[in-house]
């Protein structure tokens, strides 16, 4: 658990913020691999097809149908017949003009939720989380203990999790008595947004230390003395030479949490409700549209609320990259190293 | 000195306290409600006095359905992880050990596709699972979930497997072993471990998961524990049965805050394997 054996020497490296060991000689292990893995494109493309096939037949391929779907209207009374349709008319792009026209407030209430939700609830628990893996880093009894306790949020379902909220935050519950306030947290309003921020930061901040706990178990002892020593105290400490080093695991988190949020759904549904305009994200909206069978419109949501999706993700790895791509490195290296201490007659089996 | 030094402790111990209470006291609070009699389910003391396991009895009542709707959840969850695992399995080995073209490619699409939103495949897929008549299936169910399931699982393992030192499967080879046997007889008993972890993991989230189960289903037979719970009925219309809801919330997630206790080394191991490395 304390092993900080394994520094994330690339990034630090790299990075330049702290220079700690010598650099490992490059290992070129890589013409190794080729001659042990020789003709094994094949065996690679048999075993890889599978699960590409299973997440074609249901990621791929629903969200082409999505896209084509959200190009057709409701079955309903053809004009020139005057009977039901047997199949859905073409309407071309019209339902995404009615998103951004005559639906378009029940799109933009949704969008913003979603997105108000996203930045409040990620940034509540990456200070919390943070927070949390800097007291969990410290020695003290009893430790694992608290690792495992720290986990139940993160088991619990989140529809239970739900639930669980809804009854604290019931009229009569614990909420309003702790309070001492009359507040009805499942109507209409702003208390039920507060609601659901509060169970879902409840729900995931554990997750979020977990995750810095880790990247704070890899950094070395020794920078944190080091910068002791030259006089840094321990708020500076924490900003220069900490988070630093923490960063790129923390962006990885924060990332994840980012794109887990944007696709809230069962939280507001289960404590608030559906067809709320306080809570209802985009999640939702393209449910209910759905389960109303207005497929057309229902897929434009989704079709929209994936580009957003995407739009983050790609923003992120934009703006990111070479966080990201540090950690990456960063593992890698420290992985290698991880089998040298392994299997030092790993050369020698390959010379 | 000293004096500084037991403020520190007596501060981390405030914050571990601190820490410790804002994880379990909302989950002790499901508990100890789940305990009350009906009567007095607005009690706020922190002890439920009388004990009453009144609710517990509730939730088994026959009307609810609810034996079957953790039943339901078992094969749906228990499915989706059996299948998410095998196809994962080779997956990942050819990502941790072979060398092939396009192969971090293939692994961050692979990753990419967990991050999907549900609802995008979940809208297309319920309106082809009503043309084909799959609506109230447990297939309805299993397919979508492998959505996450899957990608999830893979990269877990492609991590184990990229533990696991290359040299055993040399020896193995050296031995006589073809790459297959080296796989089937030295790497899969080795790795059982990360692969139980990652069952766990991938179990947990199949378990939990609520917006596939609630869309692909309208009847109360087939339903999972969570939508099942979600949609208990109160003696009125307007009552919400909370006390049954919270004792029924108990018994979902009992199972797994017992797996998280027993396996917690292992499950920190594999979620940030998955996540932060």
């Amino acid at each position: 658990m304390t092993d900080t054996t394994i520094p994330p020497g690339a990034t630090v490296h790299e990075r330049g913020s702290a220079s700690l060991q010598p650099s490992p000689p490059v290992h070129r292990r890589r013409r190794t691999h080729v001659r042990a893995t020789a003709g094994s494109g094949r065996m690679a493309a048999l075993l890889v097809s599978p699960t590409i096939l299973v997440l074609t037949v249901v990621v791929l391929y629903p969200t082409l149908m999505a896209l084509h779907e959200s190009l057709y209207g409701p079955k309903g009374l053809d004009p020139s017949t005057g009977f039901i349709r047997t199949r859905e008319p073409f309407v071309g792009l019209h339902n995404y003009a009615d998103i951004f026209g005559v639906a378009g407030q029940r799109f933009w209430n949704a969008f913003w939720n979603t997105t108000f939700f996203t930045v409040v609830t990620v940034g509540l628990e990456t200070v919390i989380g943070v927070a949390m893996a800097l007291i969990m880093h410290q020695a003290f009894r009893g430790r694992a203990l608290v690792r495992a306790g720290i986990l139940v949020p993160w088991a619990v379902p989140t529809a239970i999790s739900g639930l669980l909220w809804r009854w604290i935050f019931n009229s009569h519950g614990i909420a309003n008595a702790i309070l001492g306030r009359q507040i009805l947290w499942a109507t209409e309003g702003f208390h039920a947004k507060v609601a659901v921020i509060v169970a879902e930061v409840w729900k995931t901040a554990p997750f979020i230390g977990l995750l810095v706990l880790a990247g704070l178990q890899v950094i070395p002892k020794e920078v944190h003395e080091a910068a002791r020593i030259d006089g840094a105290g321990a708020l500076r400490r924490f900003w220069h030479v900490t988070l630093p080093l923490v960063k790129p695991a923390l962006l990885v988190a924060v990332l994840f949490r980012c794109l887990d949020a944007l696709r809230m759904f069962d939280l507001p549904y289960i404590l608030v409700g559906a067809q709320k305009n306080s809570v209802e994200t985009l999640s939702m909206l393209a449910q209910n549209e759905a389960s109303n069978v207005r497929f057309g419109p229902a897929s434009a949501y989704a079709v929209i609320l994936f580009l957003y999706v995407l739009l983050i993700a790609l923003a992120f790895v934009r703006l990111l990259g070479t966080d990201l791509v540090a950690a990456r490195d960063g593992r890698k290296t420290s992985r290698r190293r991880l089998r040298d201490v392994l299997a030092p007659r790993r050369t020698e089996v390959a010379a | 000195m000293t004096r500084t030094a037991t403020w520190r402790t007596r501060l981390l111990y405030v914050g571990v306290a601190a820490v410790v209470a804002y994880c379990l006291a909302p989950f002790y609070w499901m508990v100890v409600s789940s305990l009350r009699r009906t009567s007095d389910i607005f009690d706020t003391s922190l002890l439920p006095t009388p004990v009453s396991f009144e609710n517990y009895r509730a939730v088994f009542d026959p009307t609810q359905g609810f034996t079957r709707a953790l039943l339901n959840s078992l094969i749906v969850a228990g499915i989706t992880t059996a299948s998410a695992l095998l196809l994962a399995t080779f997956t990942a080995y050819a990502m941790a050990r072979l060398e092939f073209r396009f192969k971090r490619l293939i692994l961050t699409l692979i990753i990419a596709t967990s991050m999907f939103p549900v609802v995008s495949i979940v809208v297309p897929l319920l309106k082809l699972f009503t043309d084909i008549g799959w609506i109230n299936t447990y297939q309805a169910m299993i397919v979508p979930s492998m959505s996450f399931a899957l990608p999830l699982a893979v990269w877990n393992l492609t991590t184990f497997f990229r533990q696991m030192p290359d040299e055993l499967e040399h020896a193995a080879m050296i031995d006589g072993c073809t790459r297959g046997q080296a796989f089937r007889k030295v790497i899969i008993p080795l790795a059982a471990p990360g692969i139980f972890t990652t069952a766990i993991i991938t179990f947990i989230a199949a378990w939990n998961e609520f917006l596939i189960a609630l869309s692909m289903t309208n009847k109360s037979a087939i339903q999972t524990a969570p939508v099942a719970i979600s949609k208990f009925a109160g003696a009125t219309q307007f009552e919400t049965p909370f006390a049954s809801q919270m004792a029924a919330g108990v018994l979902v997630t009992v199972p797994l805050v017992v797996m998280v206790l027993l396996f917690q080394r292992r499950i920190v191991a594999g979620l940030t394997a998955g996540a932060a490395k």
